[in-house]
């Protein structure tokens, strides 16, 4: 249950991660995230191919990010008021489509059988670590091996290196031979492909539907995952398991029939997230250069 | 790269820094003519439905202003943080707190006179608004903790509270709805125009706008954060105290965004609700950003915004375009607008760059 619920914090934060590990803060996540939900819905939906959805919103992701990209390493934009403006706009598009696309069939919403889950046989009949690990959705699987693949790729490969080497210092870069408006694109095209797929997830495997408020606010608890995991792919599975963990503990808490609003316990993922960026907020070391915007002729 | 280079225009235009918002917001409307089309509506005959249900006649006019007025001063307040570049986006939650505090006082006011009772009324909810900004503030002072998140996180904490708090203890007895019981009559806002909603909150609203004018233009202080956003170091270094600075910009932000939230109380839904607002605080800091965090650009957006929202609505129910249009149209505004402004401080050249 847990590793379900943070299969999408691992897909946007890791995105996240690359792309403010070269020096950009994505805040349009969110937008990406329901926009990727919406459209692989749509498309699953319609197609009757859930695969096909999936692929639809990681397309999706990547226009989302060529936008980003385009607005705050081609135009300089401030990064904040780019993000926000792109979720915001992703916010309104992505249930319009969504209405506009479908209608109510006799007052029930259009849904499609999620995704089942895959056992892996013998492994997932190992008692309680079996059923945890071992029998989840693919896209599950496919985001815990994303987890070392980052790793791998930010810190092992030549592109990791310039990459992170953007985001420490762009000018330097440069002057390497780096070209920053790439990176910067490629890192953009990452964060806004996965976040689209943890969207889809959300759509396609989690609820089989598409509602208003389906993320919710999740794009956000990304963001500060990412400060959480200290921009290191690892510590981000941590994270995510954590506060998945946390979501999962709060959804079966409101059925114990405590005297405790409810609204309580939806607070709690949030009020933890920050006390978590408090907690760690004294050893974070961020790239160096995130937020700094990069002008050519400077 | 291309085939074009930026270079940088080196005397800013005036006429181009008034001419962006403008056009750049035309480029919205007709980007945005493209998902209406894709609805099955003709764009024209939509935005003329847009038109008329915000500017058409007297109560369209009057329900814009009413919609005015809580745009308004949310712009007012993320453009005060933003000054200074602290990134409040929490706006919507200040909004809430500050709702929710006049309430508290409001339900009890029964025997207070008006004349007292609302400035206090006041009071209670810019406090309201204010404290609830001072944790993301201090958060960021004291532990450099990045305010975009908390103060984020913090709307959807805030809304929590209040749901938990009128589903459960302050439900209201007489109707069983999840609202507060209804506010004392002294406590209302009085109705300006007749036969319509538009209530002394928007005059109020002006007026903060008015006092928010003098305060950055006219004030040590208004001086001191337009420095901090300038240049931090620079500023540091001028003996400003910066970090007290930047608590105080924050909390007044908050506490304007919580006048927000009193109008809505008390010029509007006369309860404390859960849906004060329905996202006031965001498209407050499209309104910030439009208006350039100057004053009267802020007033002039919240306009616009208004008539965006109020016109949005009216052309959902005449041609059954869904409402979620308008909030994607408020982020093509917006970005629009980044772009604009680009072109309001570097050309196009054709040609090659030149080494």
């Amino acid at each position: 249950m847990t590793l379900r619920m943070a299969t999408p914090l691992i897909y946007g934060t890791v995105g996240e991660t690359f792309s403010e590990r070269a020096g950009i803060l994505n805040l349009g996540i969110e937008g990406m995230m329901l926009m990727g939900a919406s459209i692989g819905f749509l498309v699953g939906f319609t197609t009757g191919d859930l695969w096909l959805g999936v692929a639809a919103a990681a397309l999706t992701g990547l226009v989302l990010g060529l936008v980003m990209a385009f607005l705050t390493v081609s135009i300089g934009a401030q990064q904040h008021v780019a993000g926000l403006g792109l979720t915001i706009a992703c916010s309104g598009f992505s249930f319009y489509i969504y209405r506009v696309s479908v209608a109510n069939v006799g007052g029930v919403a259009p849904h499609v059988e999620p995704f089942a889950t895959i056992p892996i046989p013998y492994l997932s009949q190992i008692p309680i670590i079996g059923e945890v690990l071992f029998n989840q959705h693919a896209l599950a699987y496919i985001g815990l091996i994303l987890v070392p693949v980052s790793a791998f790729v930010l810190f092992r490969t030549r592109f990791g290196l310039s990459l992170r080497a953007v985001g420490e210092n762009p000018n330097a870069a440069a002057t390497a031979g780096i070209d920053v408006f790439k990176m910067r694109y490629i890192s953009l095209i990452i964060a806004g492909v996965l976040s689209a797929i943890g969207g889809a997830w959300l759509s396609l495997a989690q609820s089989g539907m598409f509602l208003p408020g389906l993320t919710q606010g999740r794009g956000w608890v990304c963001i500060a995952l990412v400060v959480f995991a200290n921009w290191m792919p690892y510590r981000v599975l941590g994270g995510a398991i954590l506060f998945g963990g946390i979501d999962a503990v709060q959804l079966s808490l409101q059925g114990v029939g405590w005297n405790i609003p409810y609204q309580l316990f939806l607070m709690l993922p949030y009020v933890l997230t920050i006390v978590a960026l408090v907690a760690v907020s004294r050893r974070a070391r961020a790239p160096a250069a995130l937020l700094l915007s990069y002008k050519r002729e400077d | 790269m291309a085939f074009f280079t930026v270079e940088k225009r080196l005397l800013p235009s005036r006429r181009l820094n008034i001419a962006a918002p403008i056009v750049s917001t035309l480029v919205a409307l007709v980007i945005s003519a493209v998902p209406i089309y894709v609805g099955g509506v003709n764009p024209l005959y939509g935005y003329g439905e847009l038109l008329y249900g915000a500017l058409g006649d007297k109560l369209a006019i009057t329900e814009t202003f009413v919609l005015f007025a809580p745009l308004l001063l949310c712009g007012l307040a993320v453009a005060l943080a933003f000054t200074c570049k602290f990134w409040n986006i929490g706006a919507e939650g200040q909004l809430y707190s500050g709702g929710l505090f006049a309430s508290f006082f409001a339900v009890y006011a029964t025997s207070i006179p008006s004349v007292i009772a609302i400035p206090a009324m006041l009071a209670v909810g810019f406090l309201g608004g204010a404290g609830w900004a001072a944790i993301p503030a201090i958060l960021k002072v004291k532990l450099k903790v990045d305010e975009v998140v908390t103060t984020l996180l913090g709307n959807w904490i805030m809304t929590y509270a209040v749901e938990a708090l009128l589903f459960g203890p302050w439900k209201n007895p007489a109707t069983g709805w999840p609202e507060s019981p209804v506010i004392s009559d002294t406590t209302k806002f009085p109705i300006l125009i007749a036969g319509s909603r538009f209530h002394f909150g928007i005059i109020l609203a002006l007026l903060v706008a008015v006092v928010f004018y003098i305060i950055v233009r006219k004030t040590k202080w208004g001086f001191e954060l337009l420095g901090i956003g300038g240049n931090q170091t620079a500023s540091y270094a001028a003996g400003i105290n910066v970090p007290r600075q930047i608590i105080l910009a924050a909390i007044v932000s908050g506490g304007i965004a919580g006048l927000a939230g009193v109008g809505q109380v008390a010029g509007i839904q006369f309860h404390m609700t859960t849906d004060l607002s329905p996202g006031y605080g965001y498209t407050g800091v499209i309104i910030a950003m439009v208006g350039a965090l100057n004053p009267i650009g802020v007033v002039l957006a919240s306009f616009l915004l208004a008539v965006v929202v109020q016109g949005t609505q009216a052309m959902h129910r005449a041609t059954g375009v869904p409402w979620a249009l308008a909030e994607g149209m408020q982020g093509i505004i917006l970005l629009c607008l980044l772009v604009g402004i680009f072109f309001t401080k570097y050309r196009l050249k054709q040609g090659r760059r030149r080494s």
